[in-house]
């Protein structure tokens, strides 16, 4: 059980010392999670830290490979409104 | 800012954004004297004594712990002469031993700022581990930090121990409703907190931590993102409001967005305010405190005097060859200062400088402002071809000084390859762009668009280049007044500002 980072990753930095299980590591071209290593922060904290933080929507994933931060959950912004929105935005 | 200036990664949080260099003792004057005397040598907030002192940043602190919305996280951008973005990140001991290689090697250096990327207070650990020793090892040299505020109330009290006595907060609204418009989450107490709730907890903190600050007499300064439709109207309300609380300075700045920066605003095709929209608010803002006026600019790792970016001189490879001995440094750094301020009492001006009073002009009835757009890359100086510039700086220079009011972008019409077949058209786009302004500075121009520029009515001017953008400006705008300004009609400039 482990969650994993995904290309879309921007190298934010954000996730990394959050980890309680130091399972998370700067590598290149983008951060990784350490299988091995990483608890899901079970017994640790109620929501996964790195999924907590991430800025990046489908960055990282759970253990069956869903996003944590699927499509909209991070801008607010439903998929199906997102037309809506960007015009009422550009009418600023 | 700004990958930007303090805090920010889209936006440059060195804000620049007006100028008025000799009005800086009557600015500070309404100042309590022992926080007019803290600010009286710090380059970022002194108007005067950025000519005469130097900052450096150092980016020790990536993570973020909320979302802006015009804030593009992504560290290894590749577009990194933005304004505000840092190259190198490097470790707390890193970044200590840079500070003291150009201490060493600046004496004019005497500030020091943690900033962007990141939140320094989502950083603790590096920030206040940087901070600790550089204040052991160089007690000379001040600190400060701009944070985003979230975490600020928990850290006052290390601040303060480390003898930071300059932070800058970015607070952008009072309002979670118009706060939910611009941060999408906060990360708090180990959770992600969304829109309306998490703005509200932001919000709360900046106040709170603006607060304890001023309470343990540390300045602060805080900037503000304009952002027209959201908190465009706002403003002044924050500006009051802060300056009730006891920040000292309060900063007013564009917001800039690009689609081609990546961030949400940019995306969605948010836009900036015109130049016109930010000069009327900074003008409404000033009624109410004292607005920071000569601020440029300034990539947040930026070294030097402002405007003279050294940066290049101190990779980490360099210093590492480097032998510092910062004690004897440390001596030699003393005496320099002092003589510097000698020379400030004596009212004698840096070397290379050109005069920036403007005491002779004030007797006479207030002669008319002028708009001239500059080639610069964002380094203080006019080093840019007027072919070469893909954006003009513009400024409004009047016998108050020097305001900057935006900037247009343009197409390079010479990108260095013979092969520009357009040149005609770009070179004619551009010269719409520039409407409305007078003079163009820039390092270099060609003649062709040299002989266009004038038919269009605009005076080019290459007499500048490598000048720190602001002295070159007054000193154009000193010598039009010699020979008289001419008639100008006010739509003209009134286009050029919209
Ligand atoms: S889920 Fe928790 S333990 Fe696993 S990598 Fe993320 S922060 Fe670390
Ligand atoms: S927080 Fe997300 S984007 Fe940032 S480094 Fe971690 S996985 Fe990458
Ligand atoms: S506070 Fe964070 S999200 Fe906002 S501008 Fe700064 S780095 Fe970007």
């Amino acid at each position: 059980m482990a969650y994993t980072i995904v290309e879309s990753c921007v190298n934010c930095w954000a996730c990394e010392p959050l980890c309680p299980s130091a399972a998370i590591i700067a590598a290149d071209p983008h951060f990784i999670i350490d299988a091995g290593k990483c608890t899901e922060c079970e017994g640790d904290y109620a929501e996964p830290q790195c999924g907590s933080i991430c800025p990046i929507e489908g960055a990282i994933l759970n253990s069956l490979g869903e996003a944590i931060n699927p499509p909209g959950s991070l801008t607010g912004i439903a998929p199906c409104r997102l037309a809506e929105t960007k015009a009422e935005i550009q009418a600023r | 800012m700004e990958k930007k200036n303090p805090e920010y990664r889209g936006q440059a949080t060195g804000g620049c954004v007006k100028s008025a260099c000799g009005g800086s003792q009557a600015q500070l004057s309404h100042l309590p004297e022992e926080i007019h005397k803290k600010v009286h040598n710090h380059p970022c907030y002194s108007e005067e004594a950025h000519h005469y002192y130097a900052r450096m940043h150092v980016a020790v602190a990536p993570a973020c712990n909320i979302q802006c919305h015009y804030c593009n996280r992504k560290y290894d951008c590749s577009n990194e002469s933005r304004p505000g973005v840092v190259s190198e990140l490097l470790t707390p001991q890193q970044a200590v031993k840079k500070v003291l290689a150009v201490a060493s090697r600046i004496p004019q250096m005497t500030v020091v700022g943690i900033a962007g990327p990141g939140d320094p207070l989502a950083n603790p650990e590096r920030t206040f581990a940087t901070f600790r020793e550089i204040s052991k090892k160089a007690p000379d040299i001040k600190l400060c930090v701009s944070t985003n505020g979230l975490n600020l109330p928990e850290h006052v009290d290390e601040l303060v121990k480390c003898n930071v006595d300059h932070v800058t907060i970015t607070i952008n609204c009072l309002d979670p409703d118009i706060g939910e418009k611009i941060y999408p989450w906060v990360f708090w107490k180990n959770r992600r907190v969304r829109g309306r709730k998490g703005a509200a907890i932001l919000i709360r903190q900046q106040q709170k931590g603006l607060q304890m600050l001023v309470d343990k007499g540390i300045l602060v300064k805080v900037n503000s993102v304009m952002i027209p439709g959201v908190n465009a109207h706002h403003l002044q309300e924050v500006s009051k409001v802060v300056k009730q609380k006891g920040a000292f300075l309060h900063n007013v700045m564009p917001l800039i967005s690009e689609s081609g920066h990546g961030t949400f605003y940019g995306v969605m095709g948010q836009r900036g305010p015109t130049a016109r929209e930010l000069r009327e608010l900074q003008d409404a803002c000033e009624g109410n405190m004292n607005m920071m006026r000569h601020c440029r600019q300034c990539r947040a790792d930026a070294i030097g005097l402002l405007g003279e970016d050294r940066n290049a001189e101190f990779t980490m490879e360099n210093i590492e060859a480097m032998d510092i001995d910062y004690d004897t440094a440390m001596t030699k750094r003393l005496e320099i200062q002092k003589s510097i301020e000698a020379g400030r009492k004596a009212g004698v001006k840096r070397s290379n400088g050109v005069s920036v009073s403007f005491a002779s002009f004030q007797q006479n009835a207030a002669p008319r402002s002028v708009i001239m757009a500059v080639a610069s890359s964002g380094k203080g100086v006019i080093d840019q071809h007027f072919g070469h510039a893909g954006k003009f700086l513009l400024y409004e220079v009047s016998d108050r000084g020097v305001r900057f009011a935006g900037y247009r972008e343009v197409e390079q019409y010479c990108d260095g390859n013979e092969t520009c077949g357009e040149t005609e058209d770009r070179l004619q786009r551009t010269i719409r762009a520039l409407h409305g302004c007078e003079v163009v500075l820039c390092s270099r121009i060609g003649i062709e668009p040299w002989t266009r520029l004038e038919e269009a009515g605009i005076r080019p001017d290459g007499e500048h280049a490598m000048e720190p953008v602001e002295e070159a400006l007054i000193a154009v705008y000193q010598e039009m007044l010699k020979t008289g300004l001419p008639e100008k009609s006010v739509p003209a400039e009134q286009q050029a500002l919209a």
